[in-house]
């Protein structure tokens, strides 16, 4: 309408006919053209990205116009790859497009917001006369105070207050917490920091220099495979997504690319343009479908079936009746395929396989001296006898120059050529018992190995076979050797892991699965390597998840995949990638001010502190295998943790059920001051029964956590398994636990008290930009920057860049980052601990440690102190004792300097170690000294976010080339390898923050990862295993067929197995007058979303436009006509854990006997009441419950061993089931009405009390 | 011949993902605000499924398009005189309910919630009164990844003359996603629909746009576009559709949606036709011939005389160079693995579409897997997308064009497969599928490496030819004083009142200050 008159008086117009009239030429004016134009014309744009836990890592445009974020898009500079790959141009996805909704959203955390009720106690204890740690002290010692704040977390009720007065409750909490509980009572949890590194940081250091726990997050969402570590020695390492490109032969199985690795997806479109097959095994026509050449429809839960007969597949095709050249000779080299297995005698004339056969067993123990116990055999087909090849872990530590992967026997050094079977040449034939656990199949299944015969050092004749030899047994090969139990052929149904077999499990046709197998090792031999799996949460999330990934690394390792460029076992669930990890170490966990830190194994903490062990309804004897030792017979699975904490295996927090600061106090009164002393006294204490675990008893008050830091997640909303267990006990909010929780009467080690607690937590912070269910259940909210407006480091394993957040406008309202949050909060500290803590010290008990000479334990046999079997050493059969020093009125300077440590001790990672003065020093001027007077004057300073990025940066080999030399001379001395080549090229190179501001820079090879940054082979894990003859931190130095421990052979895993999804129970005991209704039994899947990374987005406007407006479940078409149940009704899902309301969502591509809730769609979106709760309807965790595995607990054994977020037991919830129904509109109640106090009264469900 | 340059876009379905990222970027760009909330320039559907807005395709039901009468092009809707007559009530609009009740969240109640009997939640308001909804129950995306009942999603008019009952079952299930936008027609029936005259196609790249001055309303472009991409603006009470993101174009950029499509299926590019044939090739009488007309209008832009032409009808040089460099003239021409959208609408639309590749069908029933002559990858025949379903979206129901291009996808990928696996080119299998080695290698560089600057082709748009003192306008450009940079004289902008009344309440947090009671 603004030019209209204008236009009136433009009487030039021009018409010109053309297309025999049909079309005219006008000339007109077209100046309104410029309103379009000025939309999209902006001020600037700043390089950011999300800090998301998606592992994306994706660099955007973020577009400021007038002062406002207005919009975003992808970066498309990264530097380019190989001129045969595609570029990773352009990165990102529809979540991260939504993002700058956040910035001006109306749930957007603008100021600091407390509790009203707290508040209000607070100021009035304030007001007479307390200063603040008495006044907190006051409300946590009136029971009924306490209650009236946490009995209303989660109802609303917040108002705005200010940083001072806010921060000053924060430190008041903690000085109280740490001088009446201890300072192990202060959590904090965080996820994935590769997202946001230096945020992550801030709460993690702050934590640490206090003494607090960062709780781990990788095992505890079930993201982390322990097939990992256990087979590898390594946390998680994978392909980048540029790597797919290099396959010729791609399975996927239950990780959804396109929906989940959205901005990789195109590497696995166009690799099938470059003639790659590409086969999908998915439950449901999920959208990684859309792109395969075969769907293979699995059961949800099946997977193991399904690749355990392809793996019997490649044996018999591969290995025993035409041997390919190609995978025997990876086999030798780079497996556990030839080492030897002891065999136990069980009967009379059975045998089930042990332990692998030691140096130690030798009389002469084969040469070797150092740690003979810790070094496998095999045998050597030149020489004839049996040999220690160089590699193994007792080669690690206490000697140097034979921890590789060369062909040698350590003791001569003379070549040799490992046997990898001695059919046609053994002693003896012998019959071996394997477990097997297929629902109505027998448990034990016998079948005949060749065995050799030796003579032990203690003078027994023993039988031992290869690793092979068991393992062609286990997958029911026929080698000729006839017996039961194994195939007469693929179509031999009975005999388990025959094509035909497993069609009766997973429903894929036998087909199907004999020509993928042929053609997937077809393809490797052919390329020598390129076929490769990818995997994720639809395989991983299961309880059994190790079997099931252990039977894809088993056939990717069979065609000689794993460190080969296109091939192998591809991970991508919450993995990432902290590229400068070691820069990023001592700054994060403080350990450039003290060694070591406190950290605690997520799943042990939450299992146990939200007492979900009282309601295990999981047997931890019907795990067990018939033949197993089964020390612990009659133990709970609760129990084992404790076990394992006593044994040093994992770690523990709370410790002990004594303040560490007073317990050092108790040994230094006895007399005991050093750490050997301490230690000595800490052991008697606890061998007396003096002293306890608080794992022993922790429904004690005196065990409780107290206080707890939540940023950059959303624990309560997302991830919280067991959500409503951790409502009612951790939180003491309304909730929706049906169970009793009399279970856990049955425990052994733990004591049984009768009144459950309600509501452990003091005080709960969270830290955020929105509101989310986390922020609802806190007692405070403090307002953070978002990702547009603050400067950290992100990187990924996704691909090779490393490169910023970046502060396109200042941060919104009075939000900070999350760096100057804790930075803030540290200052308040240390005003308060000046008076109230002073310096103190701390006892820390801390595990065994991966990568540490401790990872030697116990290496043959398991002794317990608690059961009179061995001493309780520190370090060797119980926790490390260690004292650290804290000067708690430091804690500010020491958050804001890079400590002494570094300079006094080296850096160094994953066991190697280097120093690091240089990088010191250059960081005083890059950074700045400090300037105050006191301990840190005149140490760089880490005042500043940029400045923690710097530091990072300096410090580490990944983004310092110089540091990457000196990092790789390290393991060159421990291997007696050459490597320093891997990084050469680079020495030169060092990135600073305003560097990664211009472009994306890839990163440099470092042996922190087992892949190199290359212009010639992308990123693949196990690269530098493969090529550089580095031997994988693993007992035998190799890739494990094999695991040998106790415990997993006790609980039948030695050799991967097909488990079925656990029987969990939790349908059972759900209301009969439910169950007479019209409902379903479903299978409780809770697959990453389209809509969301975890809670985010989940929430955005933008998002839940795109789809259906809130929380919904998905439910196929014939289950549904079943109850009368159409698409878009409201339906409830319930079962003893708790009860949650969505919509439903009908759908074809769905099988029946599922019901897929995407992850993480919280209540605060468009969800009712639901009627069996009474309750706000609940969120796709109120139905599950977190189930710990015994073997995940194992430690102190070689890669065993734990490490935080690394080993550890993983928290599992795919095999749970729901009852699902249909309520009708009118039936639904919003619950909108004021608290009452009979409502603040009612925490429970109805009829629970 | 009168040569024209078109501004064309090709998307790879084959590649698509399905992750709306393109829409999302548009909507931030484009239509984030009052009165465009139900507007998406860009949506994706999930097919089969009756897609935004419902039935669109239907045009049985719409009216949308032309049609052929009495050997004449005419608009399905009804000529100039119905138009009249329908001004002011047409029945061909779709409403409300065909679109949705654009939805926002009570956000800040979570925030500002007193203490209350449960934990408070958002609950849906309408966009348009900012009422609470009881149930959202339709959507921009409503049917993705197919969600919904298959009697419904099976409305769906490409299921024309296929046993659909055959696909209902989980076995059976087939999937992709459709990203649609405006196809810049070249034979646009909703500038030939609009009573005001303010929808017009520009010359100079063909991108087709809604004068928002001249708009008044009348909604008869929304009706006559078979493909439901004009949109009324409620707020504003004038038409918006795509504008092709001429901003970006015109500066070399390729579209926002396409640019940001992670999937990286879009190309952007520019190709050369004849204009004096459009009511020729709009206006085939059988439906089915139209394709290969569209196709015939196309000019080579190698081609001597086409060039010469194009200089004389003011075709800048590099625009013709752009021509030649074409991503889309290579797909839609060279090799023909691209389609137009529903060529029976004869708008000629400018949006071409690489079809789908999908897991074999087959295997079910035979129990194994019928493979091409390297052994590995599935053939055409056995595909789980049925092909008439894909011909009734691209050719007007005729398979054979769409069975030739994926044959010819197919066979790239088995030509790959033996460089790459048996380590020698094995070119017998491309022969069959009509495609030359080199040509399998470009195939494979566009749509496989998919490089920035060979998916997108874009000359500037020469401003200094057409503007009489470019040095003045380099000063003056965006400089406006209540004017923009016209000369015009009003003071409003496009839109003026933008978020203002959100509908979303916002209650300040109660804020008690220290040594305050709270």
């Amino acid at each position: 309408m603004s030019h209209f008159m204008d236009r009136l008086k433009f009487f030039t117009t021009k018409r010109e006919p053309f297309s025999g009239g049909h079309g005219v030429l006008i000339e007109d004016d077209r100046k309104w053209e410029d309103g379009y134009r000025n939309r999209w014309r902006f001020d600037k744009i700043v390089r950011s990205t999300h800090g998301v836990n998606c592992t994306g890592s994706c660099s955007w445009k973020i577009y400021v116009k007038n002062g406002l974020v207005a919009f975003e898009t992808q970066q498309t500079d990264y530097p380019r790859t190989r001129p045969d790959l595609p570029n990773h141009e352009p990165r990102g996805c529809q979540r991260g497009a939504s993002y700058s909704w956040y910035l001006y959203s109306p749930h957007r955390i603008k100021y600091p917001m407390i509790r009203s009720r707290l508040l209000e106690i607070y100021r009035t204890e304030r007001a007479s006369g307390k200063d603040p740690v008495e006044a907190w002290a006051a409300i946590q010692q009136d029971a009924e105070k306490r209650r009236r704040y946490t009995a209303v977390r989660g109802l609303g009720g917040f108002v705005r207050t200010e940083w001072e007065e806010v921060t000053e409750i924060i430190a008041a909490a903690n000085i109280h917490t740490i001088k009446a509980h201890g300072p192990d009572r202060i959590a904090g949890f965080s996820p994935i920091p590769a997202m946001s590194m230096i945020s992550y940081a801030a709460g993690a250091r702050y934590l640490d220099l206090i003494g607090g726990v960062p709780l781990s997050f990788y095992d505890w969402y079930c993201d982390l495979p322990p097939s990992s570590p256990q087979v590898w020695g390594e946390q998680t390492d994978v392909p980048e997504s540029a790597d797919w490109y290099n396959s010729t032969y791609i399975i996927v199985a239950g990780t959804n690319l396109p929906m989940t690795r959205t901005p990789d997806a195109h590497f696995y479109s166009e690799v099938r343009y470059k003639g790659t097959k590409v086969v999908a095994v998915a439950p449901d026509y999920a959208e990684y479908v859309k792109f395969a050449d075969l769907w293979m429809p699995a059961r949800a839960g099946t997977d193991a079936a399904l690749f355990m007969a392809m793996g019997h597949v490649v044996l018999k095709e591969f290995y025993v009746d035409r041997p390919e050249p190609y995978f025997l000779d990876y086999a030798r080299r780079f497996t556990d395929l030839p080492m030897q297995v002891l065999l136990r005698k069980v009967g009379k004339q059975t045998y089930v396989s042990d332990r692998f056969l030691r140096a130690s067993d030798f009389a002469g123990e084969l040469g070797q001296e150092n740690n003979p116990e810790w070094k496998t055999v095999v045998y050597d087909s030149r020489s004839g006898g049996f040999v220690c090849p160089n590699g193994s872990i007792g080669f690690r530590w206490g000697e140097h120059g034979k921890w590789n992967l060369l062909p040698r026997d350590a003791a001569s050094a003379q070549e040799i050529e490992a046997e990898l079977s001695c059919a046609g040449h053994h002693d003896a034939t012998a019959e071996v018992l394997f477990p097997h656990f297929a629902t109505g199949e027998k448990d034990m299944l016998s079948r005949l190995v060749p065995v050799r015969k030796l003579k032990l050092a203690n003078g027994e004749e023993a039988l031992v076979a290869s690793t092979l030899d068991l393992l062609i047994a286990q997958y029911g090969v026929d080698r000729g050797l006839g017996g039961d139990n194994v195939a007469s052929s693929y179509e031999d149904a009975e005999v388990p892991y025959t094509p035909a077999w497993q069609e009766g499990i997973t429903g894929v046709p036998r087909a199907d699965v004999l020509r993928t197998a042929r053609e997937f090792a077809d393809n490797a031999a052919k390329t020598h390597g390129k076929s490769m799996v990818i995997v994720g949460a639809g395989t991983n999330h299961w309880y059994h998840n190790d079997m099931n990934y252990r039977s894809i690394i088993n056939l990717v390792h069979l065609c000689g995949c794993v460190g080969q460029s296109g091939g192998g076992w591809a991970h991508y669930v919450g993995q990432e990638a902290l590229r400068p990890q070691a820069g990023w170490v001592p700054i994060t966990f403080a350990l450039d001010w003290y060694r070591p830190a406190r950290q605690m194994a997520g799943t042990s903490f939450f299992y146990l502190h939200t007492d979900q062990w009282r309601y295990e309804r999981v047997d931890a004897d019907d795990l067990l295998t018939s033949t197993a030792k089964g020390k612990y017979r009659g133990h709970s699975l609760v129990d084992y943790n404790v076990v394992a904490e006593r044994m040093g295996w994992l770690p523990s927090a709370p410790h002990f059920n004594r303040n560490p600061l007073d317990l050092y106090e108790e040994a230094a009164k006895a007399g005991k001051r050093s750490e050997g002393e301490v230690g000595a006294y800490v052991a008697e204490q606890l061998k007396s029964g003096a002293l306890q675990f608080a794992s022993e008893d922790p429904d004690n008050p005196v065990n409780w956590p107290r206080n707890l830091f939540v940023w950059r997640g959303n624990l309560i909303g997302t991830s919280a398994k067991g959500h409503e267990y951790f409502l009612k006990h951790l939180l003491g909010a309304q909730n929706g636990v049906f169970g009793d929780g009399q279970e856990g009467r049955a425990s052994r080690e733990i004591k049984w008290r009768d009144k459950a607690p309600i509501g452990k937590l003091d005080l709960m912070v969270d830290i955020n930009f929105r509101l989310n269910s986390t922020g609802a259940y806190s007692d405070i909210i403090l307002p953070t920057a978002t990702w547009y407006e603050k400067n950290d480091l992100n990187t990924t394993d996704m691909h090779p860049f490393i490169h910023p957040l970046g502060e396109a406008v200042n941060p919104g309202w009075e939000s900070r980052s999350d760096w100057q949050i804790f930075k803030t909060i540290a200052q308040a500290f240390s005003v308060l601990a000046e008076k109230h803590l002073g310096t103190r010290t701390d006892l820390l008990a801390t595990p065994l440690m991966h990568d540490t000479p401790a990872e030697l334990g116990q290496a043959t046999e398991i002794r317990d102190w608690k059961r009179g079997e061995c001493e309780p050493i520190p370090g060797k059969t119980m926790p490390h004792i260690k004292l650290v020093v804290r000067d708690y009125d430091n804690t500010y300077r020491k958050f804001t300097a890079l400590g002494p440590k570094l300079l006094e001790l080296g850096n160094g990672i994953k066991g190697d170690q280097w120093d690091t003065r240089a990088e010191y020093e250059s960081l005083v001027e890059l950074n700045g000294p400090v300037k105050e007077e006191g301990i840190s004057k005149g140490m760089p300073s880490l005042g500043e976010d940029i400045a923690v990025c710097n530091a990072i940066l300096a410090l580490s080999p990944e983004t310092n080339g110089e540091v990457a030399h000196k990092a790789w001379k390290s393991v060159e001395h421990e291997s007696g390898l050459s490597l320093t080549h891997l990084c050469d090229d680079r020495r030169g190179d060092k990135f600073t923050f305003a560097d990664l501001q211009v472009q994306p820079r890839k990163v440099i090879t470092s042996p922190t990862w087992s892949g190199i940054m290359s212009e010639e082979v992308s990123y693949n894990a196990a690269y530098v295993n493969i090529h550089e003859a580095i031997p994988h931190r693993t007992l035998t130095g190799r890739g494990h067929f094999y695991v040998d421990h106790e415990w997993m052979l006790d609980f039948g895993e030695g050799f991967c197995a097909y488990r079925p999804p656990l029987d969990m129970k939790a349908t059972k005991g759900v209301s009969p007058a439910i169950l007479k209704e019209p409902h379903l039994v479903l299978n409780w899947l809770t697959p990453h979303s389209k809509w969301g990374i975890h809670s985010t987005y989940n929430d955005n406007l933008r998002m839940l436009n795109l789809f259906r407006g809130g929380p919904v479940v998905w439910i196929a078409e014939e289950d549904a006509r079943t109850i009368g149940l159409h698409d878009n009704d409201w339906v409830e899902a319930i079962n003893v854990n708790g009860a949650t309301m969505a919509r439903a969502v009908l759908s074809q591509r769905v099988p029946r006997g599922v019901a897929i809730m995407y992850h993480a769609q919280e209540k605060t979106i468009n969800v009712p009441g639901s009627p069996t709760t009474g309750k706000r309807g609940g969120i796709l965790n109120s139905v599950t419950k977190v189930v710990v595995k015994p073997t995940h607990m194992i430690g102190g054994y070689a890669q065993l061993s734990y490490g935080m977020n690394y080993y550890g037991p993983v928290g599992s919830q795919r095999d749970e089931h729901v009852i699902i129904r249909r309520i009708p509109d009118q039936q639904i109640d919003w619950l909108e009405r004021p608290l009452t106090p009979e409502r603040e009264a009612a925490l429970n469900p109805p009829g629970v009390y | 011949m009168k040569v024209r340059a078109q501004f064309a876009l090709v998307f790879n379905l084959d590649k698509c993902i399905g992750c709306h990222t393109c829409s999302v970027t548009c909507k931030n760009v484009w239509t984030n605000r009052k009165g465009a909330e139900y507007m998406w320039f860009n949506n994706v559907e999930s097919k089969p499924g009756v897609g935004y807005p419902k039935e669109w395709e239907n045009q049985s039901k719409w009216q949308g398009g032309w049609k052929k009468k009495n050997g004449k092009l005419t608009l399905r809707q009804g000529g100039k005189v119905k138009e009249l007559i329908n001004i002011f009530a047409n029945p061909d609009l779709p409403e409300m309910g065909d679109y949705y009740q654009p939805f926002t969240f009570d956000y800040n109640h979570l925030v500002s919630a007193p203490l209350s009997e449960a934990a408070p939640t958002a609950r849906p308001l309408s966009q348009i009164d900012g009422a609470v909804m009881d149930k959202v129950s339709w959507g921009p995306n409503w049917e993705d990844d197919l969600a919904g009942e298959f009697a419904k999603r099976s409305q769906d008019s490409n299921f024309d003359r296929i046993q659909k009952e055959v696909y209902a079952d989980f076995e059976h299930t087939f999937h992709f996603y459709l990203p649609r936008m405006c196809n810049h027609c070249l034979n646009p029936a909703c500038v030939a629909a609009c009573p005001s005259g303010a929808i017009y196609k520009r010359e100079e790249d063909g991108i087709v746009l809604v004068d928002q001055d001249r708009c008044r309303g009348w909604r008869m472009c929304v009706s006559a576009c078979p493909y439901k991409k004009v949109y009324f603006n409620w707020e504003s009470g004038k038409s918006e559709k795509c504008i092709g993101c001429y901003p970006r174009v015109e500066s070399g950029l390729p579209t926002v949606c396409s640019e940001t499509c992670v999937g990286r299926i879009r190309s952007n590019g520019i190709i050369l036709y004849d204009a004096d044939r459009i009511s020729d090739a709009a206006g085939k009488d059988a439906v089915e011939d139209i394709y290969q007309a569209h196709l015939d209008i196309f000019l080579d832009p190698n081609d001597p005389e086409v060039i010469a032409q194009a200089y004389r009808d003011g075709v800048p040089d590099s625009w013709v160079k752009a021509a030649q460099e074409s991503p889309i003239y290579r797909m839609a021409v060279d090799w023909k693995i691209a389609f137009p959208l529903h060529p029976e609408f004869r708008t000629l639309p400018m949006v071409w579409y690489v079809p789908p590749l999908s897991p074999v069908q087959s295997q079910m029933e035979k129990g194994n897997l019928p493979m091409g002559p390297d052994g590995v990858i599935p053939q055409v025949e056995n595909l789980r997308i049925p092909l008439r379903y894909l011909a009734n979206l691209f050719t007007a129901g005729q398979e054979a064009p769409v069975a030739a291009a994926l044959r010819k996808l197919i066979a790239m990928r088995s030509y790959e497969r033996s460089i790459h696996v048996e380590g020698k080119a094995d070119a017998r299998v491309l022969a069959a599928a009509g495609l030359s080695e080199e040509q399998a290698k470009e195939m494979w560089q566009l749509l496989s490496i998919a490089n920035y600057e060979d998916r997108f082709v874009i000359p500037t748009s020469h401003q200094e030819v057409k503007i009489d003192d470019p040095y003045a306008l380099q000063g003056q450009n965006g400089i406006s004083f209540g004017n923009t940079s016209s000369e015009g004289e009003s003071t409003t902008s496009l839109f003026p009142q933008r978020r203002k009344g959100a509908v979303e309440p916002v209650q300040p947090l109660q804020f008690f200050p220290r040594g305050k009671r709270a």
